[in-house]
């Protein structure tokens, strides 16, 4: 872990008080930075906290929101709530993890691009089946959106990439 | 600035009543999870846009010196007809817009707010076509009666003006100055108010309980937690009247003697975190939140505590450890939340809609709260209405109000087929039906009513579902949520909800036997026996109730190896009727495994042993003669 990485941990850690209490807050903000909780970041407020390794991994296992493995960076979820799943959400999710050869297994593609996962309840039901791409919400889904939707992202992916070039 | 006495409230609220007043005309965009994903921000920006090109005076926000004539123009909370959304409302007409575009924007200041003209083709038209002018008059809102929903999509959500304008906060004032925290309880008692998270224990008896404990430490703390997949209704009032919660708590802080608050709100629900801070803020600004509040002496303290997705942190031991910073698992009961609560201190637990029907009952007496409802079962209690059914949204109707009321006059009817079932009470609940015996469409929904049938109101997830579901299917779905759902510290939840999914999986892809159904049976009432907390000692539920009225589903799916409902894919066969193909071939070409053939304009045949039944081959007939069976 840099300097750098210390310092965001620092100023995250500061600004919960050093709080043992904290810790999933912490956790989270962690996470809104990284997009994922490192192993070695989660040593790193152990110490602070004066809690144990052990602890602090407990709860960071817990939860479904933390990963311990880097994700994508379009993270996709797909609701599975049960008003989706009645209006047919299961087809969405096939979809789309066809379409990126991603499993339950292994969520995350190959070029760190696009993570699948489903989500329980949004609360959006009347708009159901939702799915959501980086916490924005597409209302009223089925497969054939979800291939133009991740077509949509690719395309503005390899855009934004000979934009890149040219600088 | 502060408000610092009782006085200065209400001379604020006359205030602030008056300013609202100098609006000639008021547009409500509803800005709810549902409406926002339909693109409501847009139009909010637009209508902005508009207005200050064509130079009309319009008011963001309430100002000190108003105005007079201007548009007021305020993003709302849900207003709960989410089917139809995004949502736009005019006041004072009450006309109400339905799935508002950005290209309307124009139309509707030009012909409603600039002029007085109704734009037709923006209103509501029922299945018949008739058309509704006035929110009020649409079915959908017509038969409900909204107690904790009373300002949501009513008031600018984010504005402590306008909620004090209504009246807010002045329950508060009432609480500290006018009763004594033991009075406050009883009023809460007198009202029979029971809490609306799904138990149905008494509030006025649980606040007794702190109110008696002699801890100087004591916690008010508010579940919004509200992980029952299909259910949204606290959300909504977390987003749409987050000061009402607030009041709520502030109250049960006065009743019980205790000055520190915790919100808790699931992770998936950011908008709900936002705009409750955003009202928390607001509230110690003008010193509702805080030290001495208007001037009483009392102090209360408020913090939001978010969680990590984990449903089973809607149990109350389970979510104080959340607070805490540990791993949200249930503990062993007694001591119960009462006496040891967070951080092992007595504290008052409640939902949101709880704390939502307080303020009311405090306003308005425990009298009036009776007026509504059966006894033992007074008030109104929110739904939300999702699944196979017309009008999707959330709804808020006095308690006792009959199913068919709820699905057939509110929720205009089942969509894609007939009536089957509805789901009640999220993974915790049960299934109602007409079947032979009974007809649970004339059940009156209230706590007392849907025990005897062995379902719960749960925390009010309504799930419409059609003769095209399956109800085995649905029992599946419900196992594999609790069971990923499972915090694995006792052994009966843990283990028993992995082998009943096991079993249910077995029975759904064609494996089962009549041993897997006297199986489950066994499990389901080992596990209700004896799992540690509520979510596992409801967890067979939804298979118990789903045996109990369709029995014969099961017994179709072991027996004959049949989906009665033609969801389970391995039960299924596709079949080409001969009567209607007219050998047109598409299907031979769209078949992905190449099962499909025979001769050009005669009838062609799947070969069931290469079939993958994708049903590919079914969406593409165009004379609809693939079928499965």
């Amino acid at each position: 872990m840099g300097t750098k990485e210390q310092k965001v941990l620092d100023e995250i850690l500061e600004s919960h008080d050093y709080d043992q209490t904290a810790v999933i807050a912490i956790m989270q903000d962690i996470q809104k930075v990284y997009r994922y909780l490192p192993e070695e970041m989660l040593c790193y407020i152990a110490k602070k906290l004066h809690l144990s390794e052990a602890k602090v991994y407990g709860v960071a296992t817990f939860y479904e929101n933390f990963s311990l493995e880097p994700k994508g960076k379009y993270v996709i979820k797909i609701c599975d709530g049960t008003a989706c799943h009645v209006r047919q959400s299961t087809a969405i999710l096939e979809e789309i993890r066809s379409i990126l050869g991603v499993t339950d297994a292994k969520p995350t593609t190959e070029d760190m691009m696009f993570t699948v996962e489903t989500v329980s309840c949004l609360g959006a039901c009347g708009l159901a089946p939702v799915c959501t791409v980086n916490d924005v919400v597409h209302p009223a889904m089925n497969p054939e959106k979800a291939r133009a939707l991740i077509k949509e992202l690719k395309e503005g992916e390899a855009a934004g990439e000979e934009t890149a070039d040219e600088n | 600035m502060r408000i610092n006495t009782r006085e200065e409230l209400e001379a604020r609220r006359k205030e602030y009543a008056a300013s609202l007043e100098t609006q000639s005309k008021q547009i409500l965009i509803c800005a709810g999870t549902g409406c926002v994903a339909g693109g409501s921000l847009d139009i909010y920006a637009k209508m902005q846009e508009i207005l200050m090109e064509r130079g009309i005076k319009c008011s963001l926000v309430l100002e000190k010196e108003p105005h007079d004539h201007s548009i007021g123009l305020k993003k709302s909370g849900c207003h709960g007809f989410c089917e139809m959304g995004p949502l736009l409302r005019i006041e004072p007409e009450g006309i109400l817009y339905v799935k508002v575009k950005v290209e309307d924007c124009e139309e509707i200041i030009e012909q409603s707010i600039v002029g007085d003209q109704v734009i037709d083709r923006l209103v509501y038209h029922d299945q018949e076509g008739k058309a509704y002018e006035k929110q009020d008059d649409i079915p959908f809102y017509k038969q409900q009666t909204r107690v904790a929903l009373e300002d949501c999509g009513r008031i600018n959500a984010e504005s402590i003006k306008e909620y004090i304008a209504v009246g807010g906060y002045s329950a508060v004032a009432k609480a500290l100055f006018d009763m004594t925290p033991q009075q406050v309880v009883d009023e809460v008692s007198k009202a029979c108010l029971r809490g609306r998270g799904g138990g149905g224990f008494p509030t006025g008896r649980k606040w007794a309980q702190v109110l008696a404990q002699k801890e100087e430490v004591k916690y008010i703390v508010c579940n919004g937690d509200e992980g029952d997949p299909g259910a949204f209704m606290d959300r909504s009032m977390m987003e749409g009247d987050p000061h009402r919660v607030i009041e709520g708590m502030l109250i049960a802080g006065i009743a019980t003697g205790a000055h520190f608050g915790y919100i808790y709100v699931r992770a998936e629900y950011p908008l709900a975190v936002e705009r409750l801070q955003n009202a928390i803020d607001k509230a110690e600004e003008k010193g509702l939140l805080g030290t001495d509040i208007l001037g009483s002496g009392f102090d209360f303290e408020l913090k939001i505590s978010q969680g990590a997705g984990a449903f089973v942190c809607g149990e109350g031991s389970a979510l104080t450890a959340s607070i805490e910073g540990n791993r949200g698992m249930p503990r062993v009961k007694p001591p119960r939340t009462v006496e040891k609560g967070l951080f092992e201190k007595p504290t008052v637990l409640n939902n949101v809609e709880t704390y939502c029907n307080v303020p009311p009952i405090i306003s308005k007496g425990a009298a009036w709260y009776q007026s509504i409802g059966p006894e033992n079962n007074h008030g109104t209690k929110a739904f939300a209405l999702t699944g196979n059914v017309m009008n999707t949204g959330l709804i808020e109707v006095p308690m006792g109000t009959t199913l068919r009321k709820v699905i057939f006059d509110i929720g205009g009817g089942v969509k894609g087929g007939g009536f089957k079932a509805v789901q009640i009470g999220g993974p915790s609940g049960g299934c109602l039906c007409i079947n032979p015996s009974e007809d649970h469409l004339d059940l009156h929904l209230d706590f007392d009513s849907l025990k005897k049938v062995g379902a719960m109101i749960g925390s009010g997830g309504l799930v419409v579902m059609n003769d095209k579901s399956c109800m085995v299917e649905v029992a599946r779905f419900f196992m594999n949520f609790t069971q990923k759902e499972s915090c694995g510290k006792c052994i009966p939840c843990r283990e028993g909800t992995k082998r009943m999914l096991e079993l249910l999986n077995d029975i759904c892809e064609g494996r089962g036997t009549m041993n897997h159904i006297l199986l489950l049976e066994e499990l389901s009432s080992t596990i209700s026996a004896t799992a540690l907390c509520g979510l596992g000692k409801t967890a067979a539920s939804p298979v118990v109730s789903t045996m109990k009225y369709f029995r014969e589903e099961y017994i179709s799916h072991v027996v004959e190896k049949k989906c009665p409902a033609g969801q389970c894919k391995a039960l299924v066969t596709l079949q080409i009727d001969p009567e209607l193909c007219k050998g047109c071939s598409k299907c031979a070409r769209v078949c992905p495994v190449g099962a499909i053939s025979g001769e050009i304009k005669k009838p062609f045949t799947i070969d069931t042993s290469k079939c993958i039944k994708c049903g590919a081959c079914k969406e593409g007939c165009n004379f609809h003669a693939i079928r499965e069976v």
